[in-house]
């Protein structure tokens, strides 16, 4: 099978404190997954589940513990040194389309630079056809954008424009990190509609980061849930998400609210206090919340079982058999 | 039926700003009538930059300019009695604050400063509502108040950083249910949290609203959460509520077109088949389109509704929608 990006074993640990009160922190540990051409991916789970990570490490913001990074048959131990987004077709857009652009800048030096960069382009009327073209992908036009400030726009348009900016230099694999979660449902819709029609036109490839397991549902085909550094369940959509495995899958399918006020939520949940508290935790790290949980979760670290095509990283499914309690 | 406890009357407050002696006018709540009532959370739902936050700072009396009051009321019922929050001193309305009305804003995880203790914050809070206690008093009292919501005791000794995103929010709600005020205002408060954690903060907000029997106005774009947690949903939409009702009828026949919008595009599980957004994008508040301004986005628009503003008009029992498609002899002859 021809995967376009490859992830093996990675991980991250980072070190807090001082010398004398360090604390090891695993952001990623041992993450494994794949990417085929043209396919939606996603990666969800909470915040501070180490979904950042994973994608600051795949566009080399950040360098891995252990473990590789194959995109497109090379490793990247090879290309060390360089920078990802220039020698590789992977292009990233993030959170707060706002956030992403100078302020007092206009918008459509950060196109022409790009294609400087890239040299892409030899004259000004190049560079304008080329961005034109990219601006028409995602439903703007060249004349509607040239010379504005990124105040000027809406959210959901400059969210548009960042995601336009990104497809510029023709990337084969699009890192989008929470894209919608700034903007409104509406809104939201439009953007995951562009991924889903992008994904067909250009057979482009997203690695889609997000909490929204709704949106998640609507454009992907696989998903991974990552939950304290681990992948818990990946596998198909409809397998995940219609019948999660995972008691963690479980609680945030069940915590999606639905838009039906006949389908309220009726079972008491608990958070955990503090996020330290659980990626400290020896054994799974769901087993201070897990309504399943047995002795064999507190000490030791389930691995990986294919449950029916989907891998669960979860003791219930080793044979073992557990009743919820209170 | 319960009583009311607030109630505001042609409600329009504008942001006017002056740019380089150019007058600017925002109107982000134009004509809002409203009435809340003791024991209901009342949610109010719409994109962003429909007016929501504005809306929430003037029932909060929290009007500064560059944002007037322009015309109508807004009053408070204080122990039944009927009050215009527009005759009251700087000092009168501080002093409602907390104890009547809370008002929890947008973004408010970073509300806590984040140099002092949460214990500090609190006695903070206390000290300046409520006189001679001591320090070891509102502390037994804050802890008493953290543990009856199901918080842990333990985080008073915290600072914000060492908490997690989703348990500052909930400290944050839990702060302003100190003083159990009649009514809680909280905007925005499940944004940008992931699922688990959003539903903790609505367990949390259901748990004070059924202890302190108070009112909750809850404003979120978020149709989902409305739907779990309010009993009557407002949707707003270029600064004025286009339909009002209790939230299984909003959920089950919605009537203005914009709501049916507003629910129809979330996505459902079992459910790939392509959804539409709402078409084109909000309008600018300073240059409103003529008549009802929804019609540039309308896929229902008359000759009427690009000429003249429609009505809230009620329907039946507590439902009111604003569109030329309902009711009303223009409905009826179109």
């Amino acid at each position: 099978m021809e995967k376009l990006l490859e992830v093996k074993n990675l991980t991250k640990v980072f070190t807090m404190g001082s010398i004398l009160s360090r604390v090891r922190l695993t952001a990623t540990d041992d993450v494994s997954f794949y990417i085929k051409p043209g396919e939606i991916f996603t990666l969800a789970g909470e915040s501070g589940c180490g979904k950042t990570t994973t994608a600051k490490i795949i566009l080399g913001f950040e360098e891995p513990t252990s473990g590789t990074i194959i995109h497109e048959g090379k490793d990247r131990a090879e290309t060390k040194g360089k920078k990802v987004w220039q020698e590789e077709g992977i292009q990233a857009i993030f959170q707060d389309p706002f956030g992403t652009f100078n302020p007092l800048r206009v918008v459509d030096r950060y196109f022409f630079e790009t294609l400087q960069n890239f040299k892409m382009a030899a004259t000004k009327g190049e560079a304008i056809e080329l961005i034109d073209e990219t601006l028409q992908l995602v439903g703007l036009t060249y004349e509607e954008f040239a010379g504005k400030y990124p105040s000027e726009f809406s959210g959901g348009q400059l969210q548009r424009v960042s995601i336009a900016r990104a497809l510029l230099t023709k990337p084969n694999l699009l890192i989008a990190d929470e894209p919608v979660s700034m903007v409104d449902a509406s809104l939201r819709m439009s953007i995951v509609n562009l991924f889903k029609r992008l994904k067909e036109e250009a057979s482009l490839g997203v690695l889609y980061i997000t909490h929204d397991l709704a949106t998640a549902y609507y454009v992907s085909e696989r998903i991974a849930i990552m939950f304290r550094g681990n992948i818990v369940e990946m596998g198909p959509v409809e397998k995940v998400l219609m019948e999660p495995k995972h008691p963690y899958s479980q609680l945030l399918r069940e915590s999606i609210p639905e838009a039906d006020p006949t389908k309220r939520w009726s079972k008491r949940i608990v958070l955990a206090e503090t996020e330290e508290e659980e990626y400290m935790r020896v054994g799974c790290k769901f087993a201070g919340r897990c309504p399943y949980v047995m002795d064999i979760c507190k000490n030791q670290a389930p691995q990986d079982i294919d449950v029916d095509g989907v891998l669960v990283k979860c003791f219930l499914y080793n044979g073992n058999s557990a009743t919820p309690h209170e | 039926m319960n009583e009311t406890i607030l109630r505001t009357e042609g409600l329009k407050t504008f942001y006017i700003l002056d740019v380089f002696g150019a007058q600017k006018v925002v109107k982000a709540v134009n004509d809002v009538n409203l009435n809340i009532r003791t024991n209901e959370v009342y949610g109010i739902a719409g994109e962003s930059g429909c007016g929501k936050t504005t809306l929430l700072k003037a029932l909060a009396a929290a009007i500064e300019p560059p944002l007037r009051l322009v015309d109508g009321y807004i009053f408070y019922y204080i122990d039944g009695k009927a009050v215009d929050v527009a005759t009251l001193s700087p000092e009168a309305k501080r002093r409602l604050r907390l104890d009547y009305i809370a008002y929890v804003p947008q973004g408010s995880m970073s509300a806590l400063n984040p140099v002092i203790k949460l214990k500090e914050t609190y006695q903070d809070f206390i000290s300046s509502h409520v006189s001679g206690k001591s320090k070891e008093e509102t502390i037994q009292l804050a802890e008493r108040h953290i543990a009856e919501l199901g918080l842990p005791p333990k985080i008073l000794d915290s600072y914000p950083h060492q908490l997690s995103g989703g348990m500052r929010q909930r400290v944050t709600i839990a702060l302003a249910a100190l003083l159990k005020p009649s009514i809680i205002i909280a905007d925005e408060p499940t944004t940008a949290l992931d699922v688990v954690v959003q539903r903790g903060v609505v367990q949390l907000l259901m748990d004070i609203q059924k202890k302190l029997k108070n009112t909750i106005i809850l404003v979120t774009h978020d149709m989902g959460v409305q739907a779990n947690i309010a009993d009557r949903v407002g949707i707003m939409y270029a600064g004025k509520i286009v339909e009002e009702s209790t939230t299984e009828k909003i959920y089950g026949d919605p009537q203005h077109p914009y709501t049916q919008f507003l629910i129809n595009s979330l996505p459902q599980f079992g459910d790939k088949s392509t959804r539409q957004s709402v078409p084109g994008s909000p309008p600018s508040l300073i240059d409103l389109p003529s008549g009802c301004a929804f019609h540039p986005r309308c896929p229902h628009a008359m000759k009427i509704c690009m000429e003249q503003t429609p009505d809230l008009i009620t329907l039946d029992t507590d439902h009111k929608v604003a569109c030329w498609l309902v009711g009303g002899e223009h409905g009826k002859t179109a």
